[in-house]
């Protein structure tokens, strides 16, 4: 038996008696110790049972991170994070959680059955202790059922696709992760980003052969294991000429987390007319009324169209999380490449967003299209924040944008930052901003019909996001219609 | 049952950029089941005050007087459980939602009011059924179903959008205010014709116009004239006529 497998086989046994005996025995086995340090990615290099080549890269990001500073010019306010004060490596996670559904926030629990969750996945995601012993059917068996997990498997290995956790594609496909890991975003290139490399423990990789359709979309939900969201993400999206794939990534019930930090990376490459459409909902715990014990998300995402003719689309629905600093962005390397953004952001209560996106045109009629929804209420506040920037050789390039904010209540705040660059005559710059409030008019027209002051703002705000939803595949643009809703509950009247 | 719609000595105002203004100074109306009644009165009288304020508008203040319906006492409630109980207001100027697909719209507010009268909802099939029935009878393009609530509408497009989302909610009292104003002949007798159809012993309505044309298709049992904020006259469908022919000023001077 090789090594590398043994290892994670120990690993495994290992994770399996911690549930079977409670947390508490073996409990240095799958815990590293608190702190961040050079032994730290050691141990997680060596529990992943990882190959020398991706160790010394995790050190050199580690490294890297040790000298930089965390981004201050974000819009958003928080307490200094102490990043010594944090597990890096537990497997499986297993910290003392509510003991029982009692001990959970009753908003989080209200809000599962608005969704229509069962009891027992309500107890699982909030992440109740036990929950899993308890209760035999949770989530992955739901989504990951054998049957459904094989004919998937099945379909996507005869058409060539590779969709698997990153962990198993840096043992199993290493040539793969190594000529592409890290190109789209560098170890350096941001601070969390940075961290991300150092530590990353989760994620997926996806890997369209040539010419290749993936046969259906990608879900998150389908990845064996994925119940539990990592904290440190790491994806890697690669499609091969003409190939097409669509990745849909979260999930619409709130998840609950017992870390409050989060950064992941998400890396696309698309090569000569290749298509990747990748799809976001997302909705961490955004803490209490008061905005206690929500989940800080600070995300790179980025794509690059390195050939010609290539096409990213992002399309991001957020509604979670108490901070969220997120720009998924698309470098246009080949010529007549299309990047586009469509997002969601919805604030209420303490939320704060600071989202965006960047389109980099480098090279000649590459076309570009960014529609931002920024929805704020309670006492929340939101900021769109885009980049376009036209390169010397970005002949006939061309951008539109359209960023529009919509207020609930008069406590919250909505902010447009556009940054545009260009540095080619022939480049096209479109910009369109616009700030709404909900009118007493429309309300009143609506419950006259009689909606619920609720179901008005649901269905007026649908309305308001209706050419970002609809860039979503079917069934999540229904779920995210009701999680606006949700969302946005009692920040009315 | 005489006290279908009742309303006593009601009193409301509006605060205009920081001043109180009073409209409704004192107004009394009674509508029995299952007639039609026809309130006419100069422009600025306060006809579309009173029905939104009968509809549950909220910045406009009663200050005096009550409105019952049905026996409850309509004041007290929310726009939408004045909808359920049956009240509907068609729109003098029906509003516009941006990127609300008008057929969603429909159903989303035929369901509520089934849920609140406790009837089954209506399913996508059941409901395009329905509402295909009502487009044709109203000679409404399916086309306007899928446009969003009211945007790009013709003025007439919109007022067949609310005899439309009449005759889906099937109230038992409906206010339709101005109905007819920017409506051709055609358009009149169409919206006219569906109105008529929804008349029962069950059925109440008040009607809102300048014209006597509109009296023609919808003949009142009663019209009611209204000047500053009051009923200052009522009788039968001839004084429609007599308005026509003579304007407010007798009834104007008669109240003085
Ligand atoms: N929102 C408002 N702000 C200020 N004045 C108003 C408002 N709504 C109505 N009014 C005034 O109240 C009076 C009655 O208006 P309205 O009820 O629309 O009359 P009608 O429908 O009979 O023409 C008018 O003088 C009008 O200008
Ligand atoms: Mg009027």
């Amino acid at each position: 038996m090789p090594a590398v497998t043994e290892t994670r086989e120990t690993v495994e046994k290992l994770a399996k008696s911690s549930y079977e005996w409670g947390f508490e025995t073996d409990i240095e086995m799958d815990i590293a110790p608190k702190g961040l340090n050079e032994d730290t990615v050691r141990l997680i290099s060596q529990r992943k049972g990882e190959p020398q080549w991706m160790l010394d890269w995790r050190l050199k990001a580690f490294r890297a991170w040790l000298e930089m500073e965390e981004p201050t010019w974000a819009h958003i306010h928080y307490p200094p994070i102490d990043y010594q004060d944090a597990h890096y490596f537990a497997q499986p996670k297993k910290k003392p959680g509510p003991k029982s559904l009692e001990e959970v926030d009753p908003e989080l629990l209200r809000t599962y059955a608005k969704l229509g969750i069962p009891l027992h996945e309500q107890a699982l995601l909030a992440g109740v202790e036990g929950a899993e012993e308890r209760l035999p059917i949770a989530v992955d068996a739901v989504f990951d059922s054998v049957s459904v997990a094989t004919t998937f498997r099945k379909t996507l290995a005869e058409a060539g696709v590779i969709f698997c956790p990153i962990s198993d594609a840096i043992r199993e496909h290493p040539e793969l992760v190594q000529k592409y890991l890290g190109t789209v975003v560098p170890v350096a290139d941001n601070f969390f980003g940075a961290l991300n490399s150092a530590v990353f423990t989760d994620g997926s990789f996806v890997y369209i052969p040539e010419g290749v359709r993936c046969p259906m979309e990608l879900s998150t939900y389908f990845r064996i294991n994925a119940r539990n969201t990592g904290q440190f993400e790491r994806t890697l999206i690669i499609a091969e000429d003409r190939a097409t794939v669509s990745y849909l990534e979260g999930c619409t019930a709130p998840q609950r987390d017992e870390n409050q930090l989060h950064a992941a990376v998400v890396e696309l490459i698309a090569m000569e007319d290749a298509s990747i459409k990748y799809s976001t909902v997302q909705n961490w715990y955004p803490g209490d009324d008061e905005g206690r014990g929500g989940i800080y998300n600070f995300v790179t995402k980025r794509g690059i169209c390195r050939g010609a003719r290539s096409k990213i689309s992002w399309t991001q629905v957020e509604t979670g999380s108490a901070i969220t600093w997120k720009y998924p962005s698309c470098v246009l390397a080949g010529e007549g490449s299309v990047g586009e953004f469509y997002s969601v952001a919805v604030t209420n209560n303490h939320q704060q967003a600071d989202t965006g996106t960047k389109m980099i045109h480098l090279a000649p009629n590459t076309r570009s299209t960014i529609i931002a929804k920024t929805i704020s209420a309670g006492k929340s506040d939101s900021t769109y924040r885009g980049l376009v920037r036209m390169q010397p050789k970005a002949r006939n390039a061309r951008n539109f944008t359209q960023c529009d904010s919509l207020l609930i209540g008069d406590q919250c705040g909505a902010h447009t930052v556009p940054y545009i660059e260009s540095r080619n005559m022939t480049a096209r710059v479109e910009h369109e901003a616009t700030t709404s409030k909900i009118s007493e008019d429309e309300l009143f027209y609506c419950r006259s019909r009689g909606l619920s002051e609720e179901d008005a703002v649901g269905l007026i705000v649908n309305g308001f996001c209706r050419e970002v939803l609809k860039e979503l595949p079917m069934e999540f643009a229904v779920e995210a219609q009701k999680l606006l809703q949700i969302s946005l509950e009692g920040s009315v009247g | 049952m005489s006290d279908f719609l009742k309303i006593q000595g009601l009193q409301a105002r509006i605060d205009a950029d920081g001043t109180p203004k009073d409209i409704l100074k004192g107004l009394d109306l009674e509508v029995p089941k299952g007639e039609i009644h026809a309130i006419m009165g100069p422009n600025g009288s306060g006809k579309s005050t009173l029905s939104y304020v009968l509809a549950g508008r909220d910045d406009y203040e009663v200050t005096g007087g009550s409105a019952t319906f049905k026996g409850q006492d309509l004041l007290a409630l929310d726009p939408e459980e004045r909808a359920a109980l049956g009240l509907f207001l068609a729109f003098q100027s029906p509003v516009e939602l941006p990127g609300v697909n008008n057929a969603n719209f429909l159903r989303t507010a035929v369901n509520a009011v089934r849920r609140a009268r406790g009837e089954a909802e209506l399913d996508a099939v059941a409901f395009l059924k329905a509402v295909r029935a009502e487009t044709k009878h109203l000679s409404m393009s399916d086309d306007m179903l899928k446009r969003a609530v009211n945007v790009g509408f013709s003025g007439g497009e919109k007022k067949r959008n609310e005899v439309l989302q009449m005759r889906l909610l099937q109230p038992s009292f409906a206010i339709l205010d101005e109905t007819d104003s920017g409506l051709d002949i055609d358009a009149l007798r169409i919206v006219a014709e569906g109105v008529n159809s929804l008349r029962s012993p069950n059925f109440s309505a008040l009607v809102i116009t300048h014209h006597q044309r509109l009296l023609d298709y919808i003949v009142p049992d009663r019209v009611h004239v209204m000047a500053h904020g009051r009923i200052i006259h009522s009788g039968g469908p001839d004084i429609a006529k007599t308005l026509e022919k003579q304007g407010y000023t007798q009834f104007l001077e008669a109240a003085a």
